[in-house]
C-alpha cells in the first residue's frame, strides 16, 4: 500500500500530454490494493479541464502548485515544487515521463533527497520484495536492462507508450480532490533564468515521442518529404528525421530521432531514405517492426529491418500510400 | 592573445569540462554479469558529445583570451585517454580521477566525485564555468548535469545548441522537445552542450604533440575527500539485476523492388494489424 506521484506534464495551453494517463496506469499498478495514485500540475495554467480524464483514470488527489514569480519552467524551479510535492503527497514513488527537462528536474531532486533514478523506462513493476523494478533498453537499443531503485523514494522516468491508459473499472469516477498550494522557490533555482521561449507550433500529428507509427526521413529523401507526410497521413503517423535532413534544414530539429535527440520506440517504424548510421539506430532500434526502403542495398538500416526494400522511395512510398488509401 | 580579447570585461576566465570514457558506439558493446558495461575491449573512446562541451570551452577560451581549460575525467585506467583527446582537442591540462572505488557508481555516485574535483580545483584558482557533455551516450540518463550543478550550488544552462559569454553572463539557446528557449546566467554557472552546439576540431600533428606535454593530475578519492562508502557500487542508488542482449529480429524479409513492392509491404502490413486507423490529431488529450 503506497501512494505514487505522477507529475502531470502539459503543454503551455494547459493541455495534458497524452502519455500522461498511461503514467497513471502504471502508477495504479504500482500502488496496488489500498494504494493511491497523486498527480501534481505545476504552474498556472487551467486545471479544471483535465480533471474528468485525471479522475476517469484512477488520480484520487491532484497537487496543484504554484510557484509565484518563479517559472516552473525552469528545472531547477520544478525540482523544488516535485520535493514539496513528494513531502505533501507521502508518496514513495515519483513517475514521470522522460524528457529531457523531467532528467534535469530529477536529477537535483535526486541530490536533494538522496533518491534513485531510472530514467526512460519502457515498463515497470514490483518485484517479490516491493522494490520498484524499471526494463530499459541501453547501448543504442541492443540491451535490455531491468534496473531495481533501492531508495525510498523510487523515481521512474517512463518513456511515451510504455503501457495502454486503462480508465478504472467503475461507472462514475470521483473527481479528483484538488490541493493547491504555492511552493515558496529559494533564489538559487532562479540564479538561470528564460530570456525567450518559442513555444514550438502545434501540428496536426502525434507526439513523435508518443506516436504508434512514425515515418522517417533521410538523406534520401533529398529534402522533398511530400511522399513521406502523405503516408503519415494515411497512417495517422508522426514523421521524424535522420541528424543530416535536420541539418540540412529540410526538416525542424524536433524531427531528429538519435542519440541527441527523441528516442522513438512505436510498434511501427518506417524509415525511407534513411541509411541507418549508428546514432541514429541508438534512438530507433527499440521499435517494434522496422521497415526500410533505400535504393542501396549496403545500407546499414537492412541489418535491422523486419521489411527492408531496396528501391526508389518515390516510387514505393506513393504505390504504399494509395494501397493502403484504397483498403 | 591578448588578456582583453573577446568577451567583454571577464578579466580571466577558468572553465572545466568534463569528459567520460565509454566504448565505442561503433564497437559491439555488452553489458557483463553484473549489468556493468563491459570496458576492458579497448577499443574506448571519450563520449562524442564531451568533444562538443571541449569544443564549447575552448572556443570560449579563445574569445576570452585569458583563461584556462581544465578537463576532468573519473574512471579506470584507460579514462586518460579521454582526458588526453581533450587536451589533443586545446583543453590546457587535466585531472583523472582514478580509484577501484569509483567503479558501478551511478549517475549521483558519478557527479559526487566530480563535483568533488571542480571543488578542490576552484580551492587553488575559482572555477567560472564546468561544460558537460548533454549525455553519457551509452547510459543515456543525461542526469549527471543536473546533478553536478545542483551539489556545486551553480545555476545550469544545459543542453546547448549555441553558448555565449559576455560581461559575465552565460548564454545558451536550447531546443527542447515542444519549444526553443534562451536562457541566461551570471557566473559562475554549468553549461551542458548538445552535438548541435560546434563541429569538434580535428587534432592535427601540431596538437597532437603539443597535448604530450600537458600535464595529467591523477587523483584518488581521498585525494578528493570523498567517502568510498557514498559511490561506486556502495553507494548506488540503483541495481541493474537482469541484463540480456535484444534477440534478434526473425523471419526478415528483404526484396528488391520489381515495380509492385510497395503494394507488396501495404498488404504484409495488414496482415500484421499494424495499420490503425489514424489516433487522435496530437500527443494531447484536451
Amino acid at each position: 500500500m503506497s501512494t505514487v506521484l505522477v507529475l502531470l506534464d502539459h503543454a503551455d495551453t494547459g493541455a495534458l500530454r497524452g502519455s500522461v494517463l498511461e503514467l497513471a496506469t502504471v502508477a495504479r499498478d504500482l500502488a496496488g490494493d489500498g494504494g493511491a495514485v497523486h498527480g501534481l500540475w505545476v504552474g498556472d495554467e487551467p486545471l479544471d479541464p483535465a480533471l474528468p480524464v485525471l479522475g476517469r483514470h484512477g488520480v484520487s488527489v491532484v497537487h496543484a502548485a504554484t510557484t509565484g514569480a518563479a517559472d516552473p519552467r525552469l528545472t531547477p524551479v520544478l525540482a523544488e515544487v516535485l520535493v514539496d510535492a513528494v513531502t505533501a503527497s507521502g508518496a514513495t514513488v515519483l513517475l514521470a515521463l522522460s524528457t529531457f527537462e523531467n532528467k534535469e528536474a530529477v536529477a537535483r531532486f535526486a541530490v536533494a533527497t538522496g533518491a534513485g533514478v531510472v530514467t526512460d523506462a519502457a515498463a515497470v513493476e514490483r518485484d517479490a520484495e516491493g522494490r520498484v523494478v524499471a526494463a530499459k533498453t541501453v547501448l543504442a537499443g541492443t540491451w535490455t536492462t531491468r534496473c531495481a531503485v533501492l531508495t525510498d523514494p523510487a523515481v521512474v522516468l517512463v518513456k511515451a507508450g510504455a503501457v495502454p491508459a486503462r480508465e478504472v473499472d467503475a461507472d462514475a469516477p470521483a473527481l479528483p480532490a484538488v490541493s493547491a498550494r504555492e511552493v515558496a522557490v529559494s533564489e538559487r533555482a532562479t540564479r538561470a533564468r528564460v530570456v525567450e521561449r518559442t513555444a514550438e507550433e502545434p501540428t496536426d500529428r502525434p507526439d513523435l515521442a508518443a506516436a504508434d507509427t512514425v515515418v522517417v526521413g533521410g538523406r534520401g529523401t533529398e529534402g522533398d518529404f511530400t511522399a513521406l507526410e502523405a503516408l503519415a497521413d494515411v497512417l495517422g503517423a508522426a514523421v521524424g528525421a535522420t541528424r543530416v535532413a535536420t541539418d540540412e534544414g529540410w526538416i525542424g530539429h524536433e524531427a531528429q530521432i538519435g542519440q541527441t535527440g527523441v528516442t522513438v520506440s512505436p510498434r511501427l517504424y518506417i524509415g525511407a531514405g534513411v541509411s541507418g548510421a549508428v546514432h541514429h539506430r541508438g534512438g530507433m532500434q527499440a521499435s517494434g517492426t522496422v521497415v526500410a526502403i533505400n535504393s542501396d542495398p549496403e545500407a546499414p538500416v537492412f541489418e535491422i529491418a523486419d521489411y527492408g526494400i531496396v528501391g526508389d522511395l518515390f516510387v514505393v512510398l506513393p504505390q504504399l500510400t494509395e494501397a493502403l488509401r484504397a483498403r | 592573445m591578448s588578456p582583453t580579447a573577446g568577451a567583454g570585461n571577464v578579466p580571466g576566465v577558468r572553465i572545466v569540462v568534463c569528459v567520460k570514457h565509454v566504448p565505442d558506439i561503433q564497437s559491439d558493446r555488452a553489458l557483463g554479469a553484473d549489468g556493468r558495461l563491459v570496458r576492458d575491449g579497448g577499443d574506448g573512446t571519450i563520449n562524442e558529445v564531451d568533444e562538443n562541451a571541449v569544443e564549447a570551452a575552448v572556443v570560449l577560451a579563445e574569445q576570452v583570451g585569458e583563461a584556462e581549460v581544465v578537463v576532468v575525467t573519473v574512471g579506470p585506467d584507460d579514462a586518460e585517454d579521454a582526458a588526453r583527446r581533450a587536451l589533443q582537442l586545446g583543453a590546457d591540462a587535466a585531472v583523472h580521477v582514478l580509484d577501484d572505488d569509483v567503479a558501478g557508481s551511478d549517475a549521483f555516485g558519478t557527479a559526487a566525485v566530480l563535483a568533488a574535483a571542480v571543488r578542490r580545483l576552484g580551492a587553488d584558482v575559482p572555477v567560472d564555468l564546468v561544460v558537460t557533455g548533454m549525455a553519457g551516450l551509452d547510459g543515456l540518463t543525461s542526469l549527471v548535469p543536473g546533478a553536478l550543478a545542483a551539489l556545486l550550488d551553480l545555476p545550469q544552462l544545459t543542453l546547448a545548441a549555441d553558448v555565449a559569454l559576455a560581461d559575465g553572463e552565460i548564454t545558451v539557446r536550447r531546443d527542447l522537445d515542444h519549444a526553443t528557449e534562451v536562457l541566461s546566467a551570471p557566473l559562475p554557472a554549468l553549461v551542458s552542450v548538445s552535438d548541435r552546439a560546434n563541429e569538434p576540431r580535428y587534432p592535427n600533428f601540431q596538437r597532437i604533440m603539443a597535448a604530450r606535454k600537458k600535464p595529467v593530475e591523477t587523483l584518488t578519492l581521498a585525494d578528493l575527500g570523498v567517502d568510498p562508502a557514498t559511490v561506486g557500487a556502495a553507494g548506488a542508488r540503483t541495481a541493474v539485476v537482469e541484463a540480456a542482449p535484444r534477440p534478434p529480429r526473425t523471419d526478415r524479409v528483404l526484396v528488391s523492388d520489381d515495380g509492385q513492392a510497395g503494394a507488396r509491404l501495404a498488404a504484409w502490413l495488414v496482415e500484421r494489424d499494424l495499420v490503425r486507423p489514424a489516433a487522435p490529431p496530437t500527443g494531447e488529450v484536451l
